[in-house]
């Protein structure tokens, strides 16, 4: 059997965006190649690693575990939704300044669960910034210059998520 | 990704009457897909069996979370952050909050539902046991109507359970008489976030005089699917907690368990954890039965 493609309209790092593909695939596989944006990364593509985190409605998913027709009429913001006109976002600045990230691969992850974390809890503790991440896994910086990246951003006042 | 998309038919129909009319129509052909955390892992790995699948995200007749006056209703599309975000469930039924939270972590309880979790049917489901100590009912839906069953009578099997194949879970009604009772829940898995249990046991009690009046026990991941130990509550009920009483209660648990070997443990390290955390449930009773 073979699936008719839909039509998936959506709202993507504040464009408006429009494919057709196949219902059942994965938003990740839509954002990396139908939009190629390929900043969110598969890792494990079972929702243990968090390396495809993006934001979808306000909710922190991994983009590997949701069908894109989930995604109909939705609004998206990726990793490279957060920097604004060529200027990082004070979280990309803080991860640079403290050594948060390494190979990179986690990164875009860790970046929109951090994200999230700020928009619902602008300033949050050690114990809250672990928790948020908790669902990100990194196997280079050992997450205490991630989580002090974090910490940084919060401290300075780099609200998560730009109003668009 | 391993799995072919386009060999897969995903529709929303929108609306709870619409999904019931298309199960009807075909039962057992359409596969119900929710926030997708244990369907969508399938799919990538190529072993998703079902070609026809039908949405219940963003039905809202099937999200909602509702105090009623004898219980809280949790609709089965609820996601593990509503249940996180509900200040009653918070107040009320701590035990259904913890096991919210170690859900997968942040992106997966944004997704997964506590309908999943039940109709999916995994032994070690951390929404379960909490369920079974608060005597949780579960609500069927189908356009034949709606019953009723004790959430105990669900699962009849490893992965098996009650649903006829036009019905759908549509809600779990949590009764609001356990606010006085000591309540308990540990889970023991690999790490805090993400870890499937290795075990996990749920106990509600209420103690009276120093003696157990009223006893329930649920554990996950010591049989083929979560299960009250009513042999090891008959065990505990009416009596006084002591030193011996916790050893009889221990040996209760170990004849009633049949855990087994798999890739996250092993069958006699669940049940000398499972008899452990009934000692430590039983050790927290013991002091306060001793302070009243």
């Amino acid at each position: 059997m073979s699936a008719d493609f839909t039509a998936i309209d959506f709202i993507v790092n504040g464009e408006k965006r429009s494919v057709e593909v196949p219902p059942m695939k994965r938003l990740l596989d839509v954002l990396r190649e139908d939009l190629r944006l390929t900043g969110a990364k598969e890792g494990c593509g079972e929702g243990e690693c968090g390396s495809c985190s993006v934001r979808l409605n306000g909710e922190l998913v991994n983009s590997c575990l949701v069908p894109v027709l989930h995604a109909q009429g939705a609004w998206i913001q990726t990793v490279e939704g957060l920097a604004l006109d060529g200027e990082l976002h004070p979280l990309q600045h803080a991860f640079l300044h403290c050594g948060g990230a390494q190979c990179g691969i986690c990164t875009p992850g860790m970046l929109m669960a951090a994200t999230h974390l700020l928009a619902k809890n602008p300033h949050p503790s050690m114990a809250e910034i672990r928790e948020g991440l908790a669902g990100n896994l990194c196997r280079c910086t050992g997450f205490t210059r991630i989580f002090e990246s974090v910490a940084s951003a919060a401290a300075q006042g780099g609200e998560g998520a730009h109003a668009r | 990704m391993r799995g072919d998309a386009e060999a897969h038919q995903l529709i929303a129909p929108g609306s709870l009457s619409a999904v019931l009319e298309l199960l009807a129509s075909a039962p057992g052909e359409w596969t119900p897909i929710a926030g997708g955390t244990e369907l969508m892992v399938a799919h990538a790995a190529g072993r998703l069996g079902a070609t026809k699948l039908v949405s219940l995200w963003g039905i809202p007749d099937l999200r909602f979370i509702e105090a009623k006056p004898e219980s809280i209703v949790i609709g089965a599309a609820a996601t593990f952050r509503d249940m996180r975000a509900d200040r009653i469930i918070a107040a009320e039924l701590p035990l259904m909050a913890k096991a919210a939270s170690w859900i997968g972590a942040i992106a997966n309880q944004s997704r997964a539902t506590l309908g999943g979790n039940l109709v999916n049917g995994s032994p070690a489901a951390d929404s379960s046991p909490a369920l079974l100590v608060y005597d949780a009912e579960v609500e069927m839906i189908s356009v034949r109507g709606k019953r009723r069953l004790p959430y105990s009578e669900f699962h009849t099997g490893y992965k098996r359970n009650v649903l006829a194949p036009d019905e759908l879970l549509f809600a779990v009604h949590l009764p609001r008489r356990f606010a006085g009772h000591r309540q308990y829940l540990r889970k023991v898995g690999t790490r805090r976030a993400m870890a499937i249990s290795k075990v996990a046991l749920a106990g509600t009690a209420m103690i009276e005089d120093g003696v157990v009046e009223e006893i329930r026990l649920a554990a996950a991941s010591l049989a083929a699917f979560p299960a009250r130990l009513y042999r090891t509550e008959e065990t505990v009920r009416g009596r006084a907690v002591t030193k011996e009483l916790v050893k009889e209660a221990r040996a209760a648990l170990l004849a009633e368990v049949a855990p087994i070997d798999d890739i996250r443990s092993t069958a006699d390290y669940r049940r000398r954890v499972g008899a452990n955390l009934l000692e430590e449930f039983m050790n927290e009773l013991q002091i306060e039965g001793q302070a009243q």
